[in-house]
């Protein structure tokens, strides 16, 4: 199975995890400070700032992309809740 | 009976009053009970409803409503806040006032479709900057989330300067002379509110100050409690004080202070937390307190924990759980924002340490973050478990400072590291 590097910059870890791997998963074992509440999309608690391979992440349904705007998420902001990885990525807590 | 109040010509109290209520949301203690503030302001081409009241009571609500405007004159309905002690009314208000326009924050547009029910729901969503008017009177909106849910907003009445604030600024103080200048001594009430309701958000509570401040204020109406007139901006200025830094830190820029929360049964814990702090002293720039919470109650620490960068808790397992006292003290941690901050636990046990995880969870469910896991030593440690810990110490101190090492995990051992011991019931029959 292909496996790609997820890197939580505010405590610098890296997790190499399978693809499809949802961030909130890794994000909670490993400890990083990303907060979450529901993981069903519902919350927005769970907002990320994408600093590299926003690509590398499943593309966002339309319930995901309604909360991130109704977040005043910026662009490059996920939730780590819906988001899967497909790549490498960079992330911290948005 | 269930007159109106009038704040100014063209703006009144529309609420009711419920002096029976003795706690409310569970978590708060309402010895006078409570009020429910809606408000209704009028303007030449429209009238406006500010929130309404919990359902029970309804009556009061409309009968106060209706003492001044007939409902085919409303033309704006504003939810500052979507709670049910403020949209009890509402189904039925809209029943009655079809025509009138719902106006409600950004955030808010989830929550209203799940509260209502309704698929076919027409409503505007506003933000800062945002108005709507009623010919001479204008209403603005204030984009102030988590006062103290994601929904909340302020709306400020311009001609009037009044502040409509939503459960901000409010209390739970049930007296019906309703202005602060005229009820009874309510400053507990309104420190507690804050205390338990509004700390936890103290820097979305900060966020609304600033964009408070420049509006001239007359007058702050809450949806609870006594109505601010009377020097309405030392109310704000009590907000400030309370929501900004407490005493200040004796601590040198950029150090990060690390608490040891724990308890001991036969001292073990103790050595352990003692040698975790030894280790965390090692890095530079850590500063770490060493509390045993035998000698102290949940309530006390509760600054200290709001101002922590990391907090560590040891305990004992016994009878497959953590010690009381430490559970008190997590529980009491929802009192203040704690989001974020890094988090640990450690202990001694028998024959099972459950604790460990138990500590670990509720701290991750506090939505702490718990980057590393914590030390276990079965019953008395020795020499080398206690080297161990002061490793530990060192790692977590390493976290604090953002000085530990860039690491490359791979998910399957994380995994694996989180499993539940199951050694320990092998343990147990094998002795
Ligand atoms: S955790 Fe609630 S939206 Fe992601
Ligand atoms: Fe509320
Ligand atoms: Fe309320």
């Amino acid at each position: 199975m292909s496996k790609y590097n997820i890197t939580f910059a505010d405590i610098g870890a890296t997790v190499s995890v399978p693809r499809g791997t949802r961030i909130v998963e890794v994000a909670e074992k490993v400890g990083a400070s990303i907060p979450f509440g529901c993981k069903e999309n519902d919350c927005g608690e769970c907002l990320v700032e994408v600093l590299q391979g926003v690509d590398n992440l499943s593309t966002p349904s339309a319930l995901e992309i309604e909360l991130l705007k109704q977040k005043f998420a910026k662009p490059g902001c996920r939730l780590a809740c819906q988001a899967m990885v497909q790549g490498d990525v960079t992330l911290k807590p948005a | 009976m269930n007159k109106p109040v009038w704040l100014s010509e063209r703006v009144q109290w529309i609420g009711a009053f419920d002096p029976d209520m003795r706690s409310f949301d569970v978590i708060l203690k309402t010895p006078n009970g409570t009020t429910y503030n809606a408000y209704l302001v009028r303007g030449s081409e429209g009238v406006a409803v500010i929130d309404t009241v919990k359902a029970e009571c309804a009556d009061q609500f409309f009968a106060r409503l209706e003492a001044v405007c007939t409902y085919a004159e409303i033309t704006t309905i504003v939810l500052n806040h979507l709670e049910p002690d403020h949209t009890g009314a509402l189904p039925e208000l809209m029943r009655r006032a079809p025509q009138a326009r719902l106006y409600i924050s950004q955030s808010a547009q989830l929550m209203l479709k799940a509260l209502l029910n309704r698929r076919d729901l027409d409503f505007t969503a506003v933000s800062t900057g945002d108005n709507v008017s009623l010919g001479d009177r204008n209403l603005r909106f204030l984009h102030t989330p988590y006062l103290h849910w994601p929904d909340t907003q302020c709306t400020y009445l311009e001609e009037e300067c009044i502040l409509f604030s939503g459960d901000v600024f409010g209390c739970h103080f049930c007296d019906e002379r309703l202005f602060n200048d005229k009820v009874g001594d309510f400053r507990f009430a309104f420190e507690y509110y804050y205390a338990r309701i509004m700390r936890p958000f103290r820097e979305h509570v900060m966020k609304a100050l600033t964009l408070i401040d420049p509006l001239p204020i007359n007058m702050i109406a809450p949806t609870h409690g006594p109505i601010l007139r009377d020097q309405p901006t030392r109310y704000l200025q009590r907000y400030r004080e309370l929501s900004g830094q407490r005493l200040h830190k004796e601590l040198n820029a950029g150090e990060k202070t690390l608490i040891i929360f724990y308890i001991s049964a036969y001292g073990s814990t103790t050595r352990m937390a003692q040698a975790i702090r030894d280790g965390a002293e090692q890095v530079a720039g850590v500063r770490v307190s060493l509390y045993d919470m035998e000698g102290g109650d949940a309530d006390l620490f509760i600054d200290l924990v709001e101002d922590a960068d990391g907090i560590l808790i040891g305990s004992p397992t016994i009878n497959g759980d953590a010690a009381k006292p430490l559970w008190d003290l997590l529980s009491a941690f929802s009192m203040v924002n704690v989001r974020g901050k890094l988090a640990g636990a450690f202990g001694s046990y028998g024959w099972s340490g459950e604790a460990v995880q138990m500590l670990e969870g509720r701290m991750r469910g506090l939505k702490m973050r718990v980057p590393l896991d914590g030390v276990r030593v079965k019953l008395i440690p020795s020499a080398e478990e206690l080297e161990l810990c002061v490793q530990h110490g060192r790692t977590v101190g390493e976290h604090l400072t953002g000085s530990n090492a860039p690491r490359v995990i791979d998910m399957a051992d994380l995994l694996a590291s989180r499993q539940p011991e199951v050694e320990s019931n092998a343990t147990l029959t094998r002795e």
